[in-house]
């Protein structure tokens, strides 16, 4: 578990990037940080490596207070996955993998062994392990970052906008890989995207940020759904918009889904709710 | 008579490859001044260079002690030196113009090459739990080499040509050939001095052209590496039709 107790952040220019943040992060879980640039949400999370340390306030992980610990031994423990994928330009795919594994004495072969295997995690063909990052195309970048980022098999996963760079199909791709990859793996996932769907498909618990890193809302996708806090939140998650709010319309002989506008939006699977019903109860008796 | 033929005459002529003031021997001291000077100026300017480069720190004084120093006209310094240095002492006062001039762009080498470096790639490394130390040695040196090298080109291009005014302070290197040959109106030696040292000059920067190729990170040269990487991989996907 992450812990923010009162956590401000000012920056020597004055300003105030966080003012007063407090949070839990539950282990084992995606947290996605949402909001607007100027939330403070990248600085957030910055802080739980250390990449930024508080001007007052505590991190603690798992109880001990992040300042205690030496900033390069607890950047080595956490994974990190950054927009843009920063890879290092001068090194093969593998050995970006192996960085981390490498630079804490692992030898050289186990290292490049273990980096393929994570290619084969994140769903990179190996032949691409000899190649440079700049030979490969965003999403691939972005599967090594991944890759590189559960080299040391960390408990927590850092990723800052990790898909902000890619276009929409690739993203949605990779999206689907977070989710497959943590129903496997089990991390603890803090996540930091401004996009309100991105956070809404990912998160177990969706944190929405204000300017200053405040709080507007924190819960499950579709309690912040169902009740949203205020008009900000009904704003961000598009809700006034008529996005979110959706009708159902028979267009030749097939129910269709429709937002306020008239948009579509799906196709009603009338059996959906009926399978999930007779499925958990077979699983339960089972 | 033709004065380039002469000259090279005068370069070819055996006679001149022998004694105490052989070309030979002028070719070796010549260099040996050069990389001398080189290597002192290197062992000041890069550890500072990388340093500003490093922290982004008092990188306008680099700017200034670059640009002024640039400036400064290179026999006037030697003269200079070796008047405040005494006679006795000329070597040294030559040897510390060569290294003044050296050091600039060598200096902006060393940390130009790490400011190219894209920010997000060092922000990264030091995410991953690199040591400020490690980010230096494993990403910041390997990555900003090729600009390194292109400084360290132009030090040498300078100073090889400024050591060829040693021999207006009697300390030798092909510079000599010129100074002797004016009182004597020696042209073909005069020119062949000269010719010796532009020689020199082009094949010290044709030997920095290929250390500049081959110092550049595999990585960042995509169009070389990626037919060489993909050949392979073509080989495997394409079906043969």
């Amino acid at each position: 578990m992450i812990e923010f107790r009162d956590v401000v952040k000012q920056f020597p220019d004055g300003t105030v990037a966080v003012d007063g943040f407090s949070l839990q992060i539950p282990a084992r879980e995606i947290t996605v940080l949402v909001g607007s640039s100027g939330s403070g949400k990248t600085t957030l999370m910055r802080m739980i490596n250390r990449m930024v340390d508080p001007t007052s306030g505590v991190i603690e992980i798992d109880g001990q207070d992040v300042a205690t610990i030496e900033p390069v031994k607890l950047r080595r423990s956490i994974g990190y996955v950054m927009q843009n994928s920063g890879l290092l330009p001068h090194r093969k795919v593998v050995d970006n993998i192996a960085t981390v594994p490498l630079l804490n004495g692992v030898p050289k072969r186990e290292a490049r062994e273990r980096a393929l295997a994570l290619m084969d995690t994140v769903g990179l063909d190996r032949h691409m392990a000899e190649r440079y990052p700049s030979q490969l195309s965003g999403g691939q970048q972005q599967r090594v970052g991944v890759a590189r980022g559960l080299a040391v098999d960390p408990n927590i996963l850092l990723m800052d906008e990790p898909f902000g760079a890619v276009d929409p199909i690739v993203r949605d791709e990779l999206q689907q890989e977070v989710l497959r990859l943590q129903r496997e793996l089990g991390k603890t996932i803090v996540f930091v995207t401004h996009d309100i769907d991105e956070a809404f498909l990912l998160g177990d618990r969706v944190v929405i940020l204000e300017p200053g890193g405040r709080i507007v809302q924190v819960g499950a996708p579709e309690q912040i759904l169902a009740n949203p806090a205020n008009d900000f939140v009904r704003t961000f998650v598009g809700a006034d918009r008529g996005k979110r709010r959706l009708s159902v319309r028979e267009v030749e002989g097939r129910r269709i889904v429709v937002d306020a506008d008239g948009h579509p939006a799906g196709v009603l699977d009338e059996s959906a709710g009926a399978n999930a019903g007779v499925g958990g109860a077979g699983a339960g008796g089972s | 008579m033709n004065l380039f033929g002469e000259a090279f005459g005068w370069i070819l002529d055996p006679a001149n490859w022998q004694g105490s003031s052989s070309i030979g021997g002028a070719i070796l001291l010549h260099l040996y001044y050069t990389f001398v000077s080189v290597l002192v100026a290197s062992a000041i300017a890069i550890p500072v260079g990388y340093l500003i480069g490093h922290t982004g720190r008092g990188r306008e004084v680099a700017v200034a002690i670059s640009g002024a120093a640039r400036a400064l006209p290179s026999f006037g310094l030697i003269l200079l030196l070796v008047l405040v240095l005494g006679v006795t002492r000329t070597a040294v006062g030559a040897f510390i113009a060569f290294v003044i001039l050296g050091i600039p762009s060598i200096l902006a080498g060393a940390y130009s090459g790490l400011q190219a470096i894209d920010r997000r790639t060092v922000d990264a490394a030091r995410a991953v739990g690199m040591s400020e130390w490690q980010i230096l040695t494993k990403v910041e040196i390997p990555l900003g080499l090729p600009l390194l090298v292109g400084g360290l080109r132009s030090a040498v291009l300078q100073i090889v040509a400024t050591v060829a005014l040693a021999g207006y302070v009697n300390l030798g290197g092909l510079g000599f050939f010129i100074v002797q040959g004016i009182p004597l109106r020696d042209y073909s030696q005069i020119l062949g001095g000269a010719i010796l040292i532009i020689v020199l000059a082009f094949l010290l920067d044709a030997v920095f052209g290929l250390l500049a190729n081959a110092v550049r990170p595999k990585g960042l040269d995509t169009r070389k590496t990626r037919s060489r990487a993909s050949r392979p991989a073509a080989a495997v996907d394409t079906p043969t039709t």
